[in-house]
This record gives C-alpha cells, sequence and structure tokens, in this order.
C-alpha cells in the first residue's frame, strides 16, 4: 500500500524527525480558517496528495505568496486531475528555502536479501533520471537486518555524500529514522526526494512509504486505502479486486484463466504465439477452490473484452476436478455458455475433472498448445 | 551424491494438520516420501493418514531424530514462527509452500537460516522433487519421471509443464527445485546451480525463470565465467506481459539494465544458453544439446 506524502510525513514525525509546517485541507474545509489556525505564514506550497510519481512535473505542486493566493490554489488543485487523479486532499507547507536538494531512500536488495540504503547529493529529480545523469553520485549500502542501520552507517553515507559537520549528525539522525519506520512498517520502500539542505540540517521536503500489502494486518493504524485513489487500476481490475480475483486488464479478446502467475503469463504468451490476443490476465492462485473458479468465470463473461474464454489449468495444489466443478456451477447458474470457452485440463485430479466435464458436454484437452491452438481459431 | 533430497529423506510436515497439509501428506506418502512426524501446536498425540502429530518441533525431533527436512504448510501469519522453530531444531533443508508471507519476515529468517547453515527453498514455491525417489512438495508426481534434467524454477504450475513436457519426449529428471516466487526466496538460483553442478547424475539443465529481479542474469553470468558447465536450456515467462506495476522508482535502480524480458534473454544468449520462446520446445533443445 502507498501512503500519501501527509501520512508519510506524519510517522516520520512520529519517529523524531523534524518536517516542514504545514496543515491538511480535506475537500469542503475553509481553507484560510484551517491556515490561520495552523499560524503558517507565506510563502506557502499548496501539494496536491496523489499517489502518481512525477507529481510536480504534472502540475500538482504550486507556490503561493499570499494567503489569498493558497486559498485560490486549493479551489484549483481540488478540481485539477493529476496523471487522472483528483485529490481528496491537499497539503499546505510553509515554503522552505534551501540551498540544496539530497536524495534519500531504503529499499529492499532481493538478490542480496538485505535492506539498501541509496543516497545522492543530485536530489529533486527522480531516482531513475539520477541513475542515469549521474550514476556516480548514487552510494548504496547494504544493512544486515540483525545488527540494523547503525549511526556510522548513516555518518558513512553521509560523508560519501558530501556532508559534513552538524549536517552530517542531522543527516545521521534522519537517516536513522527513516530505516527505523522503513522497518517497523514493512516497508517495500521508504524515501524522502528531496531531502532539503537548509543551515546546518536536513527537511524532507517531499516523502514516500510504500508497505507491503502481506504485512497490512500488523498496520491496522494506517487505515484503508481505496483502490480508486491509487490510480493504478482500471474500473475492472477495481471490480475484480473487489471479489477477490487477481487481474490485470490487457487489450485482446481471449480471455485468459489459469493458476499460478508464471503459468498464467506463459498461456498469455501461448495465445500471441499462435496469432490471438489475450484480453486480461487473471491467476487463480494456488488451490483456487470451485467458488473461486466460479467468480472467475462470471468476471469474464460480464468483462466485455473478453469475448472468447482459454481456461489453462495445470493442478498441483489447485485440483483439476475444483476447477472442473466450478466451471460447471458457473454454466448451470449463468444459464449455460455465454461465450465460447476451451480448456485444458492437466495435472492432480485431471481424470476426475475431465470427467466432471464430459458429463456436461465439454471436451477438456490435455495438451496445451492444442488447446491453445483451439482458441485462437474461434471465430468470435 | 544428490541435490538435497534423496529415498533416505525423513520429512517432518510443520502444519499437517490443516486442509492443504493434510492433503499433501497423503499426495506424498503415496509418492514414497518418508514421512516420518507432522506438527501442529495443540494436535500432538492424534494422527494424519497414520503420521503421528506433535505439539512441537522439539518434540517431533527427540522421537525422530533421523528426520532432516521440514516441509511448511503453516498460514502467513505464523509461517516465519515455523521456520525458525525448524531451524532452531537443526533441520538442515526447509520447505516453505506458504504463501503471502511479509517480505520482511522472509529477509529475517533467511538471514539467519544462512548463519545456521541451513537451506530454505521457497517462501511460495511448489517445493523439490527428486523423481521416483522422493516428493516434498505439492507438485503433481505424475508429470514428473526419474532421468539426467535437472529443473530449477521460479514458478510453480509451470515447473510441473515442463516436467510433463520433459517425461513426455522420454526425458527424466534428477532434481526439480521450485525457488519460489516471491521477491525474497531462500535457495537463488545460482546456489542450486552449485549442487546440479557437483552433481554426477545431472547431465544437462532447465532454468525456468520470469519477469522482475535479476536471478536470471546472475545465472547466466555463471555460466558464463564457466563455473556452472552442463549445458543449459532456458525459458523466461512474460515475454508478452506489459510492463508491470513496480515498486517504485527507486526499485528500478539495482533493476537497472536487469529484470525485463528482452534484458534476460540476451544475458542468457550471451551465456551460451538456448531460450526457448514456448515451455513445450524445451525438451527438444535439451536433446540437441545433450
Amino acid at each position: 500500500m502507498k501512503l500519501f506524502e501527509f501520512e508519510a510525513k506524519n510517522l516520520l514525525k512520529k519517529y523524531g524527525v523534524e518536517v516542514p509546517p504545514s496543515v491538511l485541507i480535506a475537500k469542503g474545509d475553509d481553507p484560510k480558517k484551517k491556515i490561520e489556525e495552523a499560524g503558517l505564514e507565506p510563502p506557502l506550497v499548496v501539494k496536491s496528495q496523489v499517489l502518481v510519481a512525477g507529481r510536480g512535473k504534472a502540475g500538482g505542486i504550486k507556490k503561493a505568496n499570499s494567503i489569498d493566493e493558497a486559498i485560490k490554489l486549493v479551489d484549483e488543485l481540488f478540481e485539477k486531475p493529476i496523471k487522472g487523479l483528483k485529490p481528496s486532499y491537499l497539503l499546505i507547507e510553509k515554503a522552505i528555502e534551501h540551498e540544496a536538494e539530497l536524495y534519500a531512500a531504503i529499499i529492499i536488495d532481493r538478490s542480496e536479501r538485505k535492506p539498501l540504503v541509496l543516497a545522492s547529493k543530485y536530489g529533486g529529480m527522480d531516482i531513475e533520471e539520477i541513475a542515469k545523469e549521474k550514476p556516480e553520485s548514487i552510494v548504496r549500502l547494504h544493512i544486515d537486518p540483525q545488527v540494523g542501520l547503525r549511526g556510522y552507517h548513516a555518518r558513512i553515507v553521509g560523508k560519501k555524500i558530501g556532508l559534513k559537520g552538524k549536517v552530517l549528525r542531522s543527516f545521521s539522525n534522519f537517516l536513522s529514522a527513516l530505516y527505523k519506520v522503513f522497518m517497523d512498517y514493512d516497508g517495500d520502500l521508504a524515501e524522502s526526494n528531496p531531502l532539503a539542505l537548509v543551515g546546518d540540517k536536513v527537511l524532507p521536503l517531499d516523502a514516500r512509504l510504500i508497505v507491503d500489502d502481506n504485512a497490512l494486518y500488523k498496520h491496522s493504524d494506517l487505515g484503508e486505502r481505496k483502490l480508486e485513489e491509487t490510480g493504478e487500476y482500471t474500473e475492472w481490475e477495481i471490480k475484480a479486486r473487489s471479489q477477490g480475483l487477481t487481474f490485470v486488464e490487457l487489450d485482446g479478446d481471449t480471455g485468459i484463466i489459469s493458476n499460478g502467475a508464471g503459468l498464467t503469463m506463459t498461456t498469455m504468451d501461448l495465445v500471441y504465439e499462435f496469432g490471438g490476443e489475450p484480453s486480461n490476465f487473471l491467476d487463480l492462485g494456488g488451490g483456487a477452490d470451485a467458488e473461486l473458479v466460479k467468480r472467475a468465470v462470471r468476471f469474464l463473461f460480464e468483462f466485455p473484452k473478453a469475448k472468447k474464454i482459454f481456461i489453462n489449468i495445470f493442478g498441483g495444489i489447485t485440483r483439476c476436478d475444483e476447477v472442473a466443478k466450478g466451471l460447471v456451477q458457473a454454466l448451470k447458474e449463468l444459464g449455460g455458455m455465454k461465450k465460447p470457452i476451451v480448456v485444458r485440463l492437466a495435472g492432480t485430479n485431471d481424470e476426475e475433472g475431465r470427467k466432471i466435464l464430459k458429463e456436461y458436454g465439454i471436451e477438456a484437452y490435455t495438451d496445451a498448445i492444442e488447446a491453445a491452438k483451439a482458441v485462437v481459431k474461434l471465430q468470435v | 551424491m544428490v541435490v538435497l533430497v534423496d529415498e533416505n529423506t525423513k520429512v517432518i510436515v510443520q502444519g499437517i494438520t490443516g486442509h492443504e497439509g493434510s492433503f499433501h501428506t497423503k499426495l506424498m506418502l503415496s509418492y514414497g516420501t518418508k514421512i516420518v512426524a507432522g506438527v501442529t501446536p495443540g494436535k500432538g498425540g492424534t494422527k494424519v493418514h497414520e503420521v503421528p502429530v506433535y505439539d512441537t518441533m522439539e518434540e517431533a525431533i527427540t522421537e525422530h531424530p533421523d528426520a532432516n527436512v521440514s516441509i511448511i504448510f503453516v498460514p502467513a501469519k505464523f509461517a516465519a514462527d515455523a521456520v525458525y522453530e525448524a531451524i532452531d531444531v537443526g533441520i538442515k533443508v526447509v520447505v516453505v509452500i506458504t504463501e503471502h508471507i511479509p517480505v520482511h519476515e522472509t529477509l529475517a529468517f533467511v538471514n539467519y537460516a544462512k548463519k545456521k547453515g541451513t537451506v530454505i527453498i521457497g517462501p511460495n514455491c511448489p517445493g523439490i522433487i527428486s523423481p521416483g525417489k522422493t516428493k516434498i512438495g505439492i507438485m503433481p508426481g505424475h508429470a514428473f519421471s526419474p532421468g539426467s534434467v535437472g529443473i530449477i524454477s521460479r514458478s510453480g504450475t509451470l515447473t510441473y509443464e515442463v516436467a510433463y513436457a520433459l517425461t513426455r519426449a522420454g526425458l527424466g529428471q534428477t532434481t526439480a527445485i521450485g525457488v519460489g516466487g516471491d521477491p525474497v526466496v531462500g535457495i537463488t538460483f545460482t546456489e542450486a546451480m552449485e549442487l546440479f553442478e557437483r552433481d554426477p547424475e545431472t547431465k544437462a539443465l532447465v532454468i525456468i525463470g520470469e519477469i522482475g529481479g535479476d536471478m536470471e542474469e546472475r545465472a547466466a553470468k555463471m555460466i558464463e565465467e564457466g563455473k556452472f558447465t552442463k549445458p543449459v536450456v532456458a525459458f523466461v515467462a512474460g515475454r508478452t506481459a506489459p510492463p508491470g506495476k513496480r515498486m517504485g522508482h527507486a526499485g528500478a535502480i539495482i533493476m537497472m539494465g536487469t529484470g525485463a524480458y528482452q534484458d534476460k534473454v540476451k544475458a542468457l544468449e550471451k551465456a551460451g544458453v538456448k531460450v526457448a520462446r514456448i515451455p513445450q520446445e524445451i525438451p527438444d533443445l535439451i536433446k540437441k544439446a545433450i
């Protein structure tokens, strides 16, 4: 789950990090009152709270030299979609004059299987740009999770991006807090960009935190995120998620249902190989029961891009008889084959599955290639 | 010489009384796997398919001191506990089937296992099979057959697909290891390749990769450096997948020049590996390679 800037900054504050003075404006709030209550003096920055990268370039961050100007910007930004997303919140911050912009982040290096600190003295642009334009400026340091990020680690990184004296100490405190947030909140990513250099301290002008979805049950304090707010999903993807389906929308006409991410991607590859085009990726995952299969079939019946359906199952933890049962139940409840379906079953309990389908008049394939060719050939 | 497991391997099933644990215990037993004990807290003293169940790993290992591998079906919230429990009683190979374990927990137990000299397979994996000898996982046994091809894979179902194609082409397998689909896993491609390199029974290796991460690139580098000398055929899933949702910008940085389908294929081909366009091409490519 991606956190909004204001949420990430609130967490950092909780961990002792100084952040720019600010006030959060929800839709319908009186901005003038809010700004005055918070004691904010211009110049101010009004920032659209949307979960997309490149928010500044897309016009989601504006400077105001007076409170009146800020109030105007509030109206403007609430109505302005940033890469297709309208904000529910705006963050009004004190504009901070600063001498330089740094970059600092902590991620998981999946190959080394350790947290990795990334820092650069060239912040402000995104990390991919830094990597392209100033690759030598990126400092990397792996952290042994049993030792944790210690003060000296932070100082090594700080020195390498050119900090010294009091600023180095401030940076060290900041990085330690960022690491604590990253670890305590099961972060996939904790980042500040830009991290501003202000006098003898650092101050995060922006902050991002992405929390591992598998760990969300430990962090009920974070609340829930509506999928519409993330801007990552299409309408049908959101519908699919609400029904517990792992679904990605594509542009072709062949609906795909398979089990396991690798096999589902390969099923797409096969359909392409023989001249077809998938309308979606739908992975039943491991151990799908009849109920889940039924839901998946019903969903593709409704999904308009899918004109025909290819169900490709290789049973391991998933049992082919459960898949067959789910398919037959779906067809019975929905009044038959709304769209032509090609089924391929192999693996655990495939003979039982084949039998169930045969009773309903469906001949399931054993061979994936033959099945893929058959579905591509179907004229719809 | 064996790759981690053989017909003498004695297995403990952690989470044996659950739906999946009990179902796959039955399938593993009927394959011939020697399962000596199961563990489920609170269910000690019962039996599952004639296998004695204990409350703790400590009791299980005391009663069955020859057990050397454990397989975990415990739900994600409790899976890390089960892994530590297995490592701490001295189990040398732990197979973690469980999906959805928080990645920070995996990170911690994988590092701990390394220090203790325990091999972790998974999480979110199908397990390991030495066809005709033992199956410690959830793969359908009949897709596999004994022979001389090794398989390493990041995908479960795709492994069965490839093994099935090899089997139908008369190419049996020495051992197949599903390393798991999570961002952080225990045994990696290159670590598994060291084992296959030393195994005289293995004459060729199939690598089944997928987009994301850099395990395939690391395997390619190992081959290029001459540290893996047997013929290799690879398949990478996701050739036609649209660029996926990735983990923010910082995630892209360690993947610079890696992660995408084309980059993986390029790295593998540069190392002399034949890359199949569809999994069903693999048997022919293997026949040509050996």
